[in-house]
């Protein structure tokens, strides 16, 4: 089978960075729809923590804008009955780090009402976080937990990793009936790319980079990683084909196998914990759909596990980096 | 007539006490079939507790949302929720209030805004919050349609940390919320002074500023005279208002339960302040109840929960194939969760 084209969004030539992406996505989504406002720790005056919101308060007010005591249980649960009651908020936890303390609303009822109630309940929420490390910020502000969240029924969970994705995923999450968490990683915000032209579709994995010779399947802050490492594997004459997840919850299969049955080897890159990780659910679909297309051990890159440190040697050394996903690829061909 | 004036009436009386009835007799039909192991799970009765539901729900109307507990049936019936829905729930059964996924925990029901149906005992609060500020944002800010969301939870809930948080949101942005708080004195066997530093749980509320105070839970009429007042001023003014309704339940916190933590004394005690004969007694006193009325109420409700526990074992359980329904919405364009 030939390597297919990578999969690239319609842009309208201009470019931008991921924060203001993010920024002009919920501009415009709150534009087109009345029942859509932003709530959640400094969204409103401070501009939010990581300036996503920075100067919407002007536009939409405090109301629509509605900063948030330091209270996760208590306003992600005000969200899931404002989207009950017709609202359809996005509700901004600061990190993921954080979410723990909002997990009971998230999994209890945002992910259990439709089911629970037969089908009569539907919960249209959008919860957005940052996630990830690689900013010297120490254990409390820099896990990557997603992988957690993508096992829960009842959710859909996004990781854009590209601005076309920051830009173009917030309005299809937020037309979908259900809860849908979106992760953007912390270090991805400065980055800057080509605005896509109108929303993207959410189901499926891009192929970020067509290749041959082995697979490596990354998703959010990984995704850069894991095309530096096609760049140094490509430099030996190895090509490398890097799949973007994009939805961590459902996973795109036919994507992935497709992309495995052409390179026959696969790397899984997760900034997770390597234990129970997301890596270790797509390692194991990989060996139950594509096994005997495989010629070599699924490799998997995931973060050491330890709480992350805050000294920049010691937290570059606990994260996935491009050589030592090169490396792994390397093993596969051993 | 206000609702005031009405509560005198006869008329107004029966349905109280039949509402309170309907509600005794449901869980005694319940405690037996759970008994017989015809209905299983967990199931937690709400007898003694019933002029709470009853005098509460009297005061709502068809747009306020209800939020409710692990020990709902009670709610759900003073709320209208269909009496052989609810029951075929308890069976499990595809034509149950929730369709058989939630059982005795989690009644659900559009048609009547009852949300449940929550297990985790404070997890309900931040989404009646948000039901609230949802009306709120809507627009319904005038005139004397404002929707109410009434939230029910027990002293237990008082502890968690989800409580507090929606006390305070609620407050700060002055959200139209009737929190009723059942303090039946225990958090399943934890008396309240082995669980509160505090235990005037109206105090605490108060402390978030809103109007706060404790209700005689054991007497209907009570009850629904304080929630008379306080729906009136949420509506009117927007703001969350605060009931501690003092209440017990005669039995014990689930099936399971051997119920060690009390004295048969203490139960007796508090049975001889059973809502139930208080209010007929209290009828009969004003000559708006005799004993063939009372036998005629007796009867019409054991006949509705007959007809309801036949309905319900017939009822249709759900195909297996069925499983994985309702964990997403099909597709398509996003459909309002209340109609």
């Amino acid at each position: 089978m030939s390597a297919p084209a990578a999969t690239a969004a319609p842009t309208t030539g201009a470019t931008t960075t991921y924060r203001e992406a993010m920024r002009e996505a919920i501009r415009e989504a709150m534009r087109a729809d009345e029942r859509v406002f932003l709530m959640g720790e400094d969204v409103g005056s401070y501009g939010g923590s990581f300036a996503v919101s920075l100067g919407l308060l002007e536009e939409f007010g405090p109301d629509r804008i509605r900063d948030t005591p330091l209270s996760e249980s208590g306003f992600v649960g005000a969200g899931i009955g404002a989207a009950l009651n017709g609202m359809r908020p996005i509700v901004e936890v600061m990190t993921v780090n954080f979410s723990l303390l909002a997990l009971d609303q998230i999994l209890n009822n945002a992910a259990s009402l439709l089911h629970m109630s037969g089908g009569q309940f539907n919960v249209p929420l959008v919860i957005r976080m940052t996630t990830g490390a690689g900013r010297q910020l120490a254990a409390q502000h820099s896990h990557s937990l997603e992988g957690w969240y993508a096992s829960i029924p009842g959710l859909r969970v996004l990781a854009p990793a590209t601005v076309a994705d920051a830009r173009g995923m917030l309005a299809p999450a937020l037309a979908d009936p259900d809860p849908v968490l979106i992760f953007e990683h912390g270090s991805l915000y400065n980055s800057s790319g080509p605005l896509p032209d109108g929303p993207v579709e959410l189901e499926r994995a891009a192929v970020r980079r067509a290749g041959d010779a082995v697979t490596i399947v990354a998703y959010g802050g990984c995704v850069p990683k894991a095309l530096a490492a096609a760049d140094l594997l490509a430099a030996e004459g190895r090509s490398a084909e890097v799949v973007d997840l994009r939805s961590l919850r459902p996973l795109d299969d036919a994507t992935l196998m497709a992309s495995v049955r052409r390179t026959h080897r696969a790397v899984v890159v997760d900034e997770g914990w390597r234990t129970g990780s997301l890596a270790a659910e797509i390692s194991a679909r990989i060996t139950e759909q594509a096994f005997f297309a495989l010629d070599a051990p699924v490799e998997r890159v995931c973060t050491a596990e330890v709480p992350l440190p805050y000294p920049r040697h010691l937290e570059e050394a606990a994260l996935p980096q491009p050589d030592t996903i090169a490396a792994a690829a390397r093993r596969t061909w051993e | 007539m206000s609702l005031l004036e009405e509560r005198v009436t006869a008329t107004h009386r029966r349905q109280l006490l039949r509402t309170m009835l309907l509600i005794r007799r449901f869980e005694e039909v319940c405690a037996e079939l759970y008994s017989a192991t015809r209905i299983r799970g967990f199931l937690h009765l709400y007898v003694g507790e019933e002029a709470v539901a009853t005098g509460v729900m009297s005061t709502l109307r068809p747009e306020d949302a209800v939020v409710s507990t692990y020990r709902e049936h009670g709610h759900a019936l003073a709320r209208g929720v269909p009496v052989a829905a609810i029951m075929a729930e308890m069976f499990g059964r595809s034509t149950g209030c929730s369709r058989g996924r939630g059982g005795s925990m989690h009644l659900f029901d559009a048609g009547t805004r009852f949300l449940g149906g929550n297990a985790v005992v404070a997890g309900g609060i931040p989404l009646a919050i948000g039901l609230a500020l949802a009306d709120r944002m809507r627009g319904s800010t005038t005139g004397g349609s404002d929707p109410v969301t009434a939230c029910f939870f027990g002293d237990g809930a008082v502890a968690e940390g989800e409580f507090h948080e929606a006390m305070n949101l609620a407050a700060l942005w002055r959200l139209p919320v009737l929190f009723c708080c059942e303090n039946n004195r225990y958090a399943m066997g934890t008396a309240l002074a082995k669980e509160h530093a505090q235990t005037d749980l109206a105090l605490r509320a108060s402390s978030y500023g809103m109007t706060a105070w404790a209700v005689d839970g054991m007497d209907v009429l009570a009850v629904e005279e304080a929630a008379t007042r306080a729906t009136e001023e949420v509506r009117g003014g927007g703001a969350p208002v605060f009931l501690e309704l003092r209440t017990y339940r005669f039995r014990a916190h689930s099936m399971y339960d051997p119920d060690r933590y009390r004295t048969k004394d203490e139960i007796a005690a508090w049975r001889a302040h059973d809502p139930i004969p208080a209010l007929q007694e209290r009828m009969r006193a004003e000559d708006q109840l005799d004993d063939d009325a009372l036998a005629d109420l007796e009867k019409e409700v054991a006949d509705l929960l007959a007809e309801a526990v036949a309905t319900a074992e017939e009822g249709p359980l759900e195909p297996v194939d069925e499983l994985t329904r309702f964990v997403t919405s099909p597709g398509g364009v996003a459909a309002d969760g209340l109609a």
